[in-house]
């Protein structure tokens, strides 16, 4: 291993909301996170933690959600992976951002992307979650301001109103 | 089933001009929509550390891995051979003042050759470079050699006499007495206890994270920044720059959460240095584990308590001592002590006490600044020793509470009289008033454990327990710590500017309410959060609400009077007929209106104004003054399962009742209160730092355990609104409130469940199971 240059000379190529970026120079320890953060321009993932304890850095890889700072970058080759900034492309809220907002979810909004992203995973695998249901499957994402309860409420709207609309 | 209610308890009747009766949207006393939440949903919200600059380099910070040593020498040849590594600082490289601090200056910027690191983390050296794993490598090439001596742990080894000074302004903070009333009184009934608490950390989620730019030339910088009051930081950073405070300005990066943790200097002073030294923009983000050693924490405290009674449990006298351990440098510390000891009694009458307080320097962490400031810890022991005081004389813990509750008018044991609106009793019968839950439930997630260590439902004994508490609102002991705003209508948009540091808490969404409420006009700018304008003070002490907005309010109506005059004058009205009608100006005496959008076209007017509260005191030796501003209260009721021979737990249910005054956006209120109990149950039941011979042993979220959404029970809560006449928008602060009382409730109900003391939290699972 090369000590004294951080810098790889090659490229790859991730998929990323549907694009394929390509990535140069990377260091071939970059997570994942710092990654998207870094070279490709999506700092919503967030890092508070580095270790997979608090979620904020959740994105969907190849269709389970995964702690972003646990995945190397280089590792990621082939994946399809979406972040916060590929739910609603053209900038308007889906309906979890919506709930989170009216419900009262979002206070310093740190955990709030991973939350979102974790939130629309869960619900489409299990729409009708049980309020049990929607503790465990969020337990990996910690919010160190709201307490949770409004995220909760924002949660169980959203699959009410999803209900309706069925 | 969560649920929220309010009580309008009356006496607001001279309040009908701050809250709009038609409540068009996004005014006061209306869930209006935050400013910033469609960023933040979407993940487009810049927090410190998204920020980039053009030609941007990354730092990084060598610390101590000794608690107390000599600095012999630092080597910092081999990282300057690393290819990338663009400077080196060290304490030699500070230009200005060689310390900061914000009440004592007593902190280096960085450890000097020659002079001593005063606990495991303090900053040795920082460096700029082109990558983060470039700045990992060259911090593990400089080569620092220590001459390791034998650290001060023990907070009374200080207050004894018995430890080493470690610095040149000793091992005592301070000391302050309270000596109140007739010190002769022996009550019928005596109960005493002796309790601890552990060191919690804020642990806010967005890490500390700072971009400095300098000027062209290195005349100047400027700092983008995740803190809590941007004016001291740049009193502090201008100070050790030797810069001009006019030179040095600050600009609010996103701030993800405080909680306390962001009041003090981490990495402002090493970022702002290293793109001087580089003339490039420079980005220091702490990881967690530097985070644990970047910030200060939650006072560890042991507090001994003694309270004399009559026979109906009304108490008569309170003896306390209180040590508080600092750490190695000051921060608040003076102020926090302060704090827990004029809070020695609660929120109950009485009329005599004596109490010693002390915060003293050790090498352990620094402690200094975190949510409910001192008042934690304080009520911790009061609340405790009030159900002990309930067993003594065969009351339930609620008429033990009831009999005691403080009225306004009532004196302190520092002399102050209590001139707040003081609801006690309303807000333990009302918190007395929500419903239990139900019994424990089937489901093995509901259970103590989880699906873990699932408890036999056949094993669980519930547990019943109350804390409530007083808080007092905004600096204390004679700290003038005013807010300022500015205000200026241009053609039907208002824009506001202010200092004030939006860490989550909904400022910037209150200050647009309260423009919307005084002017009559929907459309209102947030101008850049920075240090162009006056001080704001810090986003602490539950004080913005009350303070900024105040700043707010009289900024807007100073700006009203200019444009009421200007439409009185245009349209040859009587002055003194004209007045504001929701979106209209109107003349009362001919009925001629025309809304405020119209009479603002083509126009400007702009006013800036300071709010300051009525000015405090200091105590004296006695500890007697009129050192507080004003108070809030809460009551806590906590329901908790309990497996005593696994020591495991699950909070059910939590319901409070809190004095808010007014609230003025009810759904942030109902989150401040949530994301509070959260914090005070991980006090209870799972926070803390684990400091063994002055170093953290566990500076990770792997091992320092938070609330997660399964930890959270259902929070039932009642808001007693009742208009607060000394507030300037009639609300009290509530930030602080939730976190305090219910750490004691949660743990009166696991006492009451396995029948243990349990003097100290957070409570442990070996501490149930074994005693």
């Amino acid at each position: 291993m090369n000590t004294t240059n951080t810098s790889g000379n090659e490229i790859y190529t991730l998929r990323v909301n549907g694009r394929d970026c390509n990535v140069h120079d990377a260091w071939i320890g970059e997570s994942l996170l710092y990654v998207l953060r870094e070279r490709l321009g999506l700092p919503g993932s967030k890092g508070a933690c580095e270790q997979g304890e608090c979620g904020s850095c959740t994105v969907i890889m190849d269709g389970a959600a995964v702690c972003s700072c646990l995945v190397l970058a280089a590792g990621a080759v082939g994946a399809d992976i979406h972040t916060v900034e590929g739910l609603s492309p053209d900038g308007s809220l889906t309906d979890v951002q919506s709930a989170f907002l009216e419900a009262g979810g979002v206070q310093c909004g740190f955990c709030t992307p991973g939350f979102i992203v974790a939130v629309h995973h869960l619900l489409e695998s299990q729409p009708d979650p049980s309020e049990e249901d929607i503790r465990e499957a969020l337990s990996g994402n910690i919010c160190r301001c709201t307490g949770y309860g409004r995220i909760l409420e924002a949660v169980q709207t959203v699959a009410a109103q999803r209900r309706e609309t069925l | 089933m969560t649920g929220i209610a309010m009580t309008n308890s009356a006496t607001t009747t001279d309040n009908s001009s701050v809250l709009s009766s038609t409540r068009r949207n996004g005014v006061l006393g209306t869930n209006a929509s935050r400013p910033d939440g469609a960023a933040k949903v979407q993940g487009g919200f810049a927090f410190s550390n998204d920020m980039w600059a053009e030609n941007m380099l990354c730092g990084a910070t060598l610390r101590s891995p000794h608690p107390f040593a000599t600095v012999v020498s630092i080597d910092v040849s081999e990282a300057w051979k690393i290819t990338g590594v663009e400077a080196i600082i060290t304490a030699d490289d500070v230009p200005g003042k060689a310390t900061h601090g914000l009440i004592m200056s007593d902190q280096p910027v960085f450890a000097a050759v020659g002079d001593v690191v005063r606990y495991a983390g303090e900053p040795i050296a920082a460096v700029a470079a082109d990558h983060p794993e470039t700045c990992r490598r060259a911090l593990a090439a400089i080569k620092v050699v220590y001459d390791v001596k034998q650290p001060v742990i023990d907070a009374e080894d200080c207050i004894a006499g018995r430890a080493p000074s470690i610095h040149p302004e000793g091992n005592i903070f301070r000391h302050q007495r309270i000596v109140s009333g007739d010190q002769t009184v022996v009550g019928d009934i005596q109960v005493e206890g002796e309790y601890e608490i552990g060191m919690q950390d804020q642990a806010f989620l967005g890490l500390e994270s700072a971009l400095a730019v300098p000027d062209a030339g290195g005349a100047g910088i400027e700092l983008y920044v995740a803190t809590q009051w941007l004016h001291e930081d740049r009193r502090q950073i201008a100070e050790c720059l030797a810069l001009p405070e006019d030179k040095v300005r600050l600009v609010l990066g996103g701030v993800g959460g405080a909680f306390g943790a962001r009041e003090d200097i981490s990495l402002q002073v090493h970022t702002c240095l290293l793109a001087l030294a580089t003339s490039r923009p420079v980005r220091i983000s702490y990881g967690r584990e530097e985070s644990f050693y970047g910030h200060v924490h939650r006072h560890p405290a042991k507090i001994w308590m003694r309270h004399h009674a009559d026979r109906d449990g009304r108490i008569i006298k309170i003896e306390s001592r209180m040590v508080f351990d600092g750490g190695a440098y000051c921060s608040t510390s003076p102020a926090v002590l302060i704090n827990a000891i004029t809070h020695t009694q609660g929120p109950y009458k009485c009329e005599n006490a004596v109490v010693d307080g002390w915060a003293v320097r050790t090498n352990n962490p620094p402690c200094g600044a975190m949510r409910g400031f001192g008042v934690v810890q304080a009520c911790y022991a009061h609340e405790s020793q009030m159900d002990k005081l309930a067993a003594a004389v065969g009351k339930s813990p609620v008429d033990i509470r009831l009999i005691n509750a403080m009225e306004t008018g009532d004196r302190l044991i520092t002399g102050q009289i209590m001139d707040s609106v003081a609801p006690v009793a309303e807000c333990i019968r009302a918190t007395d008033a929500i419903p239990l839950p139900e019994p424990a439930s089937m489901s093995v997630l509901a259970r103590p454990g989880g699906t873990g260590l699932t408890s036999d439902r056949s094993h669980i004994r519930r547990g019943i327990g109350w804390g409530v508490s007083i808080k007092n609102l905004m600096y204390s002991e004679g700290f003038d710590d005013y807010s300022t705003a500015r205000c200026r209508i241009e053609d039907g948009i208002v824009y506001l500017k202010f200092a004030t540091s939006e860490v989550g808490q909904g400022f910037t969404m209150l200050a647009q309410q309260i423009a919307r409420t005084v002017l009559g006009l929907d459309d209102v700018i947030l101008e850049t959060i920075d240090t162009d304008v006056g001080s704001a003070g810090s986003t602490s002490a539950s004080r913005q609400t009350w303070m900024s907005g105040g700043a707010v309010q009289a900024a807007c109506r100073a700006v009203l009077s200019d444009l009421l005059d200007h439409v009185a004058t245009s349209h040859s009205w009587s002055r003194e007929f004209v007045e504001l009608d929701d979106t209209d100006i109107v003349n009362r005496s001919t009925g001629d209106r025309v809304s405020v959008r119209d009479a603002t076209a083509g126009q400007r007017f702009e006013r800036t104004e300071e709010y300051h509260h009525p000015p405090s005191e200091d105590l004296d030796e006695n500890g007697q003054g009129n050192c507080h501003v004003a108070y809030a209260f809460v009551a806590h009721r906590a329901v908790v399962d309990v497996d005593p021979e696994l020591g495991l737990i699950k909070v059910v249910q939590i319901a409070t009742a809190q004095d808010v005054g007014r609230a003025l956006n009810p759904l942030s209120v109902q989150g401040q209160i949530e994301g509070g109990i959260a914090q005070g149950l991980g006090l209870a039941v799972m926070e803390e730092i684990i400091v063994q011979n002055g170093k953290v042993r566990n500076p990770s979220f792997t091992d320092y355990l938070l609330p997660t959404f399964l930890d959270m029970p259902v929070v039932d809560m009642i808001l007693i609104e009742e208009f607060e006449p000394k507030s300037p928008l009639g609300a009290k602060g509530v930030g602080e409130p939730p976190c305090i009382s219910v750490t004691p409730a949660i743990a009166n109900a696991i006492r009451q469940a396995v029948g243990r003391d349990l003097p100290r939290v957070p409570i442990r699972p070996y501490d149930i199971a074994l005693g």
